[in-house]
């Protein structure tokens, strides 16, 4: 059977691809950053996940303001860089694995969350960061990628609580699967930061903390964070780290920390970056 | 959960326009219009004439005049969202962090030793109503 043996959180700042794209990952503003990343490639090398669903937003890249599905899953066999207005990032194509991610939408459905079916689609920042912050630059993505794209972009975006559901319920969905596959879930975006008015530019280094420290306890207090905490307390962007209770709800009651990071600033963003395990 | 008070407290956060089913609605075809500039044949027809790529546009004159003007608050208030409309600044090759310091009250180079700085503090910039 297919098991999900750990839990990813990480920012997916685009200027993080271009630093890994054009050489600049060590150099002195962005060597903290990558250096926090350093532990988990090394490990990523020795689990070699079969699958990751990578939780992630699209950023007015492949849908724009005509549909907006609040939970939409890739069920495609393989996806492009998005041209996000400076042409495509020269990353491998992802490759989908179709069967899981059609196993894990009708699983989702009978549960009662009713997902959006994508075939088709290029894939932006939003996936491809974290794949290369993770992996570095091979020539071909080490794995299999089911893509799980959420809408944290018009209001209202889905519930903290509802996103630890749907966590739940990909964990039992990926248990059903018949083939052995060793399965990852990562949760993406985030930290704090706040890209338009006034206000532009707000961090919050203690609340993103407190942030991770709940996600490594043994209760489910994260979830019933209310919309306009992250609002007020992380900027209007930091909303999407509602993607990482995906993760965490995926993972089950209790999980050991096994690497955590995090650096102000990347560019408007607070850097954070958690790897956690699920324990019996 | 009441939409009405749940759509009520975000006008209670300073200096922030969040992106409602209101401003969605308003903004349809400003950012749908900013969506377009991702296909390189429209970004040289909107080099050539912004005014005249505009006019192939349903916005309002003063939609038209705010992205003329690269008025970003002034987009954000006529329904544009920022992820859509970073798609104008891009065309215009400016990096992410200047065109939303040109939202703030600094120069980019003030903005950019605030990131540096650890960013914008959130003491006092929370809600407007309670002054935390």
């Amino acid at each position: 059977m297919a098991r999900i043996t750990a839990g990813v959180g990480s920012s997916h700042v685009p200027l993080l691809g271009v630093a890994v794209d054009q050489g600049k990952s060590r150099d002195d503003y962005f060597g903290p950053i990558f250096a926090g990343y350093d532990w988990t490639r090394e490990w990523e090398a020795a689990e070699k996940p079969d699958v990751v669903v990578l939780v992630y937003n699209d950023h007015a890249s492949a849908f724009d303001a005509s549909i907006i599905p609040t939970f939409a899953i890739g069920c495609g066999e393989r996806y492009k860089p998005a041209d996000e207005g400076w042409g495509p990032r020269p990353v491998p194509d992802v490759e989908g694995h179709a069967d899981l991610a059609w196993h894990i939408a009708q699983c989702l459905i009978l549960d009662d969350f009713d997902m959006t079916i994508i075939n088709e689609m290029d894939v932006d920042h939003g996936l491809t960061v974290p794949l290369s912050m993770m992996f570095g630059q091979p020539d071909t993505w080490p794995c299999k990628v089911v893509p799980l794209a959420v809408n944290v972009v018009t209001y209202p975006v889905p519930s903290g609580n509802r996103c630890w559901a749907l966590g739940e319920a990909i964990a039992r969905a990926v248990a059903s699967f018949p083939e052995d596959l060793n399965v990852q879930v990562w949760g993406t975006g985030g930290m704090s930061h706040q890209l338009q008015g006034p206000r532009a530019g707000l961090l919050n280094r203690e609340w993103d903390n407190r942030f991770m420290d709940m996600l490594e306890a043994d209760d489910d207090a994260v979830r019933h964070i209310p919309h306009i905490e992250y609002l007020r307390e992380t900027g209007s962007e930091g909303i999407e780290m509602v993607m990482w209770l995906i993760m965490r709800g995926a993972l089950g009651r209790k999980v050991r920390r096994l690497h955590r990071h995090y650096h102000i600033p990347c560019s408007n963003t607070a850097i954070g970056h958690i790897v956690l395990e699920p324990v019996e | 959960m009441d939409i009405h008070a749940y759509l009520e407290e975000f006008e209670d956060i300073p200096g922030t326009r969040v992106y409602t089913a209101k401003r969605a609605r308003a903004g349809y075809h400003l950012n749908q219009f900013a969506m377009s500039l991702m296909k390189a044949a429209n970004r040289e027809r909107w080099k050539v004439g912004e005014r005249a790529y505009l006019d192939e546009w349903p916005l309002s004159e003063d939609q038209k005049l705010a992205v003329l003007a690269r008025d970003y608050n002034r987009m954000l208030d006529l329904g544009g969202n920022i992820y859509f409309l970073s798609k104008i600044f891009s065309t215009d090759g400016i990096p992410f962090a200047e065109a939303c310091s040109t939202m703030t009250d600094m120069t980019f180079p003030e903005y950019r030793q605030m990131m540096l700085d650890g960013g914008r503090s959130p003491e006092g910039n929370r809600s407007i109503k309670g002054k935390y």
